[in-house]
């Protein structure tokens, strides 16, 4: 089923209107605390004598993301309420909201101490283990804390986007577990000028898989922010070696982050920190990949690129993913309109539709035939099978035109 | 002194005060910056989609 046909106005009056999301809201919560529910569960596990299979609970982050989030998504459908224009004005202002976000940081940092205690520790008896966490726990562990940070970023988005110093400072910490604090320099000021062009690099062609696209992003991504920063510290006369450079001084929070953290737990910490910073900012570029699979931005007489519209951006309404990215996935709305709070984006007629939320359509990445498979047919549809205004992957255009039996 | 402002987010570039952290200090005049320079805060309109804001 595709979401586009069921997001039309709402008829209530804006008096009426109630957000049935409201209290919905804190689920986005769960990654935050998830660990926590984790380690109730082995322990409980461990009570009732099913200590075989209890380390499976410090895998439940992945589990989260690939097996619950996918099949809620599938059961609880699309979600299709739009807040009408008149309601717009109070549902931003209404501060309940933006606390919600807020709140994921401090869950964010106690989760990742957690971690490295347990990590660190060599005696658990309190949780009914002999010793400490073995490896595979361990590693399970650090992915758990990786889908905190990836989704953390998701959250780190969301505050980065906004006008107000305290939500600015807020994205950055946010950034900091994953080594990714210059993804809200390149974010704001290179991927929202350049989505869906061939100069982006967070904007995936089509016929390239997820594993050409993650370097690509990753190093792309890295060398755009500093270019923005040393261009901006340029025309204030400076160069880019200042703790005035945000880039520089993101990076240094993350140093002083794991630094204080391996201090104060060893440096056996330190594998799983970066463990969990590599896996948590792939699990962000798996995202930025689907995104914009294969969407062109076509170029105006003048020479610029035309205007970002609704349909150079891949949409998902379904509501599971919907709480827990804040509205992520109602993508062309937030193209449109970078700096609207995540409570008030729409879903929008005639945007691209995903056939399932982000969360399903993320595993779906690291499997590029089938990948392909389910996308390349509903790019070409979005463009009548007019290969000439798909993003190519330049080293296999020859390939994808020959087998659409096109030219040029 | 002019004001011109971001037609996607309302942000407003006022001659008078410039975007120090820009590089533009107060006083910088529309004319000197370039054409290439995007909103700040929302990153989506360039300089010359900026539209003159009413003295």
């Amino acid at each position: 089923m595709t979401t586009r046909d069921i997001d039309r106005p709402q008829p209530a009056a804006a008096q009426q209107w109630r957000d049935r999301k409201r209290y919905l809201w804190l689920l986005g919560l769960v990654p935050p605390t998830a660990i926590f529910v984790a380690t109730a569960l082995v322990w409980a596990f461990g009570q009732l004598g099913w200590s075989a299979v209890a380390p499976v609970w410090w895998w439940i982050g992945p589990l989260l993301v690939y097996v619950i989030l996918p099949i809620l998504d599938r059961f609880f459908g699309p979600d299709g309420q739009n807040p009408p224009d008149e309601v717009m004005e109070r549902l931003a202002a209404d501060r309940y909201y933006r606390y919600c976000t807020y709140a994921y940081i401090p869950f964010q940092i106690l989760s990742l101490v957690f971690a490295c205690y347990l990590w660190s520790a060599q005696e658990l008896g309190w949780l009914g283990l002999d010793g400490g966490l073995g490896l595979v726990s361990k590693i399970g562990l650090a992915i758990s804390i990786g889908v905190m940070g990836g989704v953390g970023i998701n959250t780190a988005h969301e505050l980065g986007h906004k006008k107000e110093q305290l939500e600015r400072r807020l994205s950055r910490i946010a950034l900091a577990q994953t080594f990714y604090g210059h993804f809200y320099i390149e974010h704001n000021r290179g991927h929202h000028v350049r989505v869906s062009t061939p100069e982006d690099p967070a904007s995936a062609r089509f016929g390239e898989s997820f594993w050409s696209f993650l370097p690509r992003s990753v190093w792309g991504g890295l060398k755009s922010s500093w270019h923005l920063e040393k261009t901006r510290l340029e025309r204030l006369g400076k160069g880019p070696w200042t703790f005035r450079n945000d880039v520089l001084s993101a990076w240094l929070l993350s140093v002083a982050l794991f630094t204080v953290l391996v201090v104060v737990f060893g440096p056996a910490v330190l594998p799983f920190l970066i463990i969990q910073a590599v896996y948590g900012f792939s699990l962000l570029e798996s995202v930025n990949y689907l995104e914009h699979y294969g969407l062109l931005r076509r170029r105006t007489e003048s020479g610029r690129y035309e205007r970002c519209t609704p349909e150079h951006s891949w949409n998902s309404d379904h509501i599971v993913t919907n709480i827990f990215l804040y509205h992520l996935q109602r993508h062309s709305d937030h193209h449109a309109n970078p700096t609207r709070r995540y409570q008030t984006l729409r879903s929008m007629d005639g945007a691209p539709n995903l056939p399932s939320g982000y969360a399903s359509m993320v595993g779906l990445t690291y499997f590029p035939p089938l990948w392909r498979k389910v996308m390349d047919h509903r790019v070409l549809d979005h463009y009548d099978g007019d290969l000439s205004r798909v993003n190519i992957q330049p080293s296999k255009r020859e390939k994808i035109l020959a087998r659409y039996g096109q030219t040029g | 002194m002019a004001a011109y402002e971001c037609p996607v987010c309302n942000y407003v570039y006022d001659e008078a005060t410039g975007a120090p952290r820009e590089g533009f200090p107060a006083g910088t005049a529309w004319a000197a910056v370039p054409d290439d320079w995007c909103c700040p805060d929302c990153g989506v309109r360039e300089k010359i989609d900026f539209e003159p804001k009413g003295t």
